[in-house]
């Protein structure tokens, strides 16, 4: 019986694992469908980005940015390319998360499958183009830094993997929460440009540093810079910014952090979900 | 026989708001949950699905057989009880959810089989079989946006159908697709029966349940009401809505009255009531009635069953192209006349219906009042419910 019992599970498996894999490549597939650039403008939507920024704050406002530590480097739009792109990913793969649910409810409604094939692969989908992204700025990065940054492109594997892991908890809080509450797709957008700012995309740690020390010398004690890194965005930033900017190993506290944020995150989200997709076909 | 699905004391309630907190400023500002009523779909069903059946669920509209239907495809979870299914299980309750409309044919075959519940290599396996059966092969590398409605649901439905589940629920999508489809879909529902797969059909057409199921259950209300033989649940069913009573010849009886029968009978060719029939000779079914009012443009029908219920043939007036004027008050009788009757031999009986012109006030129904036996004759019979003019001849050799 136990034997039968193990078989049929593997095979429950491997019809998940196959949906999963197809659910990812239909949203990967239809995404630039009909489109004439196609899969480039994946590409080209963060370029649009890091050139606006960069003439704004690197240009007008002459942000600092502390040259890169073993590169060398002082262009300010591959500094701000490496936030713009890691944060691109993560608030559009929550935002493609947290619809995930609501925009498949036909599905739901009609079929039976583990409902966590849909925040998950929708995920897997965004961290496909994010993937690309990141290998044509490695490629940029190698091209301008030199080829040292290829010495620690391998860290970026165990980063995705954290960074993917973080995000997946978190859209599926909010893929279900977000069946039950509608307007937390609009609090979202509203709330991503917060945490955008909040987490040192367009400017630096050192400019927080400044602002705390200034505080300090009027006798005002504000721990800034240690709230500014509490922000698990900012940290994940920091840490691919350390691989392809500064062609570093980002320090063991970076990933300890991240290790805990991710961990916490998906276990948080995994109980939210089970405990909520439940009855969710009601709710739809 | 062990049951394919075992549905064990299941209630399923849902909550019917009076006014949805949608939003968050609502439950903010209102400082409370939502109000809601409960509605109970399902109140302490039990009955067992037996392996290999085709297995009917009747019921009117929000009786809970859509509900329970979904609780069997996992969909709904019940409030309590529990229903165990033995095999896999696939539920048809929407062809084609799930294509992708700017995706080919092709890669919606897939997504579509996976979250029914294929493999990839068993996909790989059935692409060409799927796609011959739906008829869209020539279109199969198009968008599916570009289809017809038509080969929409026909590729959805061949790709449902080609799961070859244990267990195959169904929920009102027979009707489908051109003639030519829907008997290619009848053929592979019987070879399901065949391979003891077991379906289980949702609908409300009763006439479709008799001759597609063999078992049946009957709820009401989100109670079960029976469960059994498929004919004798679904003349429950039938006869519940309306005010059953005994008829003449064993019969049952419903409708407004205006008409009745009193007879319905085998004569031969002198009019004179005879018991027998002989399997290819001329048959003349006579419908006696008495109407107490004047009645304009009726309808006759007529029903032939064997005795334990399959139901055969049916004829009514306005597909045979025969309604009179009217019938005066008083007695009369309707003839209906089968020039070869293609009946093996066996116990049969007639049923009668009076309708009005459009076939949807029910004078009178009387079912089961007439009975006759068919002997042998003059189209032979070795076996089936059948007898035909045929004949063995012509061997060919080498």
């Amino acid at each position: 019986m136990s034997q039968v019992e193990r078989e049929s599970r593997r095979e429950e498996r491997r019809v998940t694992l196959n949906l999963m894999r197809n659910l990812t490549l239909r949203e990967i597939r239809a995404q630039y469908k009909r489109t004439f650039l196609g899969r480039v403008w994946s590409l080209i939507n963060p370029l649009a980005q890091i050139a606006v920024y960069s003439i704004v704050f690197g240009l007008l406002f002459q942000l600092p940015v502390a040259p890169g530590t073993n590169s060398g480097l002082e262009v300010f739009p591959l500094w701000i390319g490496v936030g713009v792109i890691v944060w691109g990913f993560i608030s559009g793969s929550v935002a493609a998360g947290m619809s995930s649910m609501l925009d498949n409810a036909g599905l739901l409604t009609k079929v039976y499958f583990p409902r966590s094939v849909l925040p998950v692969s929708s995920v897997l989908s965004s961290s496909f183009n994010f993937g690309i992204e990141l290998l044509v700025l490695l490629a940029v990065m190698a091209l301008v830094g030199g080829p040292l940054v290829l010495l620690y492109a391998p860290l970026l594997v165990p980063l995705l993997v954290l960074t993917f892991a973080f995000v997946l908890g978190i859209s599926m809080v909010l893929s279900v929460a977000s069946i039950y509450f509608r307007d937390l797709r609009h609090l979202w957008s509203i709330f991503s440009q917060v945490w955008m700012y909040a987490s040192g995309v367009l400017f630096s740690v050192e400019l927080v540093r400044e602002r705390q020390e200034a505080f300090a010398a009027d006798g005002v004690d504000l721990p800034l810079v240690a709230i500014f890194q509490a922000n698990p965005a900012e940290r994940f930033i920091e840490a691919y910014r350390n691989i392809l900017y500064d062609f570093a190993v980002p320090t063991w506290d970076i990933w300890v952090t991240l290790l805990i944020w991710s961990a916490a995150s998906l276990i948080v989200g995994k109980l939210v979900f089970d405990r909520l997709a439940r009855d969710i076909v009601e709710e739809i | 026989m062990t049951a394919a699905v075992d549905v064990d004391h299941v209630s399923k309630s849902f909550r019917v708001y009076r006014d949805r907190n949608q939003s968050i400023k609502q439950t903010l500002l209102s400082g409370r949950r939502a109000v809601y009523d409960r509605f109970e779909a399902l109140k302490d069903v039990s009955f067992e699905v037996p392996e290999g059946s085709t297995f009917g669920l009747l019921g009117r509209n929000g009786s809970g057989k859509s509900t329970l239907l979904k609780c069997m495809a996992r969909i709904l979870n019940p409030d309590s009880g529990s229903i165990t299914t033995r095999g896999r299980v696939a539920a048809m309750l929407e062809v084609g959810s799930g294509f992708h409309p700017e995706l080919s044919g092709r890669e919606n075959v897939y997504l579509n089989g996976s979250i029914l519940g294929m493999t990839r290599q068993e996909l790989d396996r059935k692409f060409d079989q799927i796609v011959a059966f739906s008829g869209v092969e020539r279109f199969i590398d198009q968008p599916v946006k570009n289809y017809s409605s038509g080969m929409y649901v026909r590729l959805g439905f061949s790709v449902a159908i080609h799961v070859e589940p244990d267990v195959l629920l169904v929920d009102e999508v027979l009707a489908v697709g051109d003639m030519e489809f829907q008997e290619k879909c009848m053929d592979k529902f019987a070879q399901f029966r065949r391979e003891g797969r077991t379906v289980i059909v949702v609908s409300h057409g009763i006439e479709q349940m008799r001759t597609f199921c063999d078992h049946a259950a009957w709820l009401d209300n989100g109670v079960l009401q029976d469960v059994g033989v498929a004919s004798d649940i679904v003349d429950e069913y039938a006869d519940s809505g309306h005010a059953v009573t005994a008829g003449p010849g064993g019969g049952v009886r419903h409708g407004s009255g205006e008409v009745q029968f009193t007879r319905l009978s085998l004569v031969d060719e002198h009019g004179d009531e005879v018991s027998e029939a002989r399997a290819g000779a001329p048959a003349t079914f006579r419908l006696s009635f008495e109407a107490s009012e004047r009645i304009e443009r009726p309808v006759f029908g007529v029903q032939l069953h064997t005795v334990d219920g399959m139901h055969l043939w049916s004829l009514h007036g306005r597909d045979s192209g025969f309604v009179p004027e009217a019938v005066e008050r008083g007695s009369g009788s309707v003839d209906v006349r089968v020039e070869h009757l293609p009946f093996a031999p066996g116990a049969y009986t007639i049923s009668a219906t009076a309708q009005d012109e459009h076939r949807t006030h029910m004078y009178d129904s009387l079912q089961h009042a007439g009975h006759f036996t068919v002997l042998g004759g003059g189209f032979r019979t070795s076996g089936g419910m059948l007898a035909l003019d045929g004949s063995l001849l012509d061997l060919r050799q080498g």
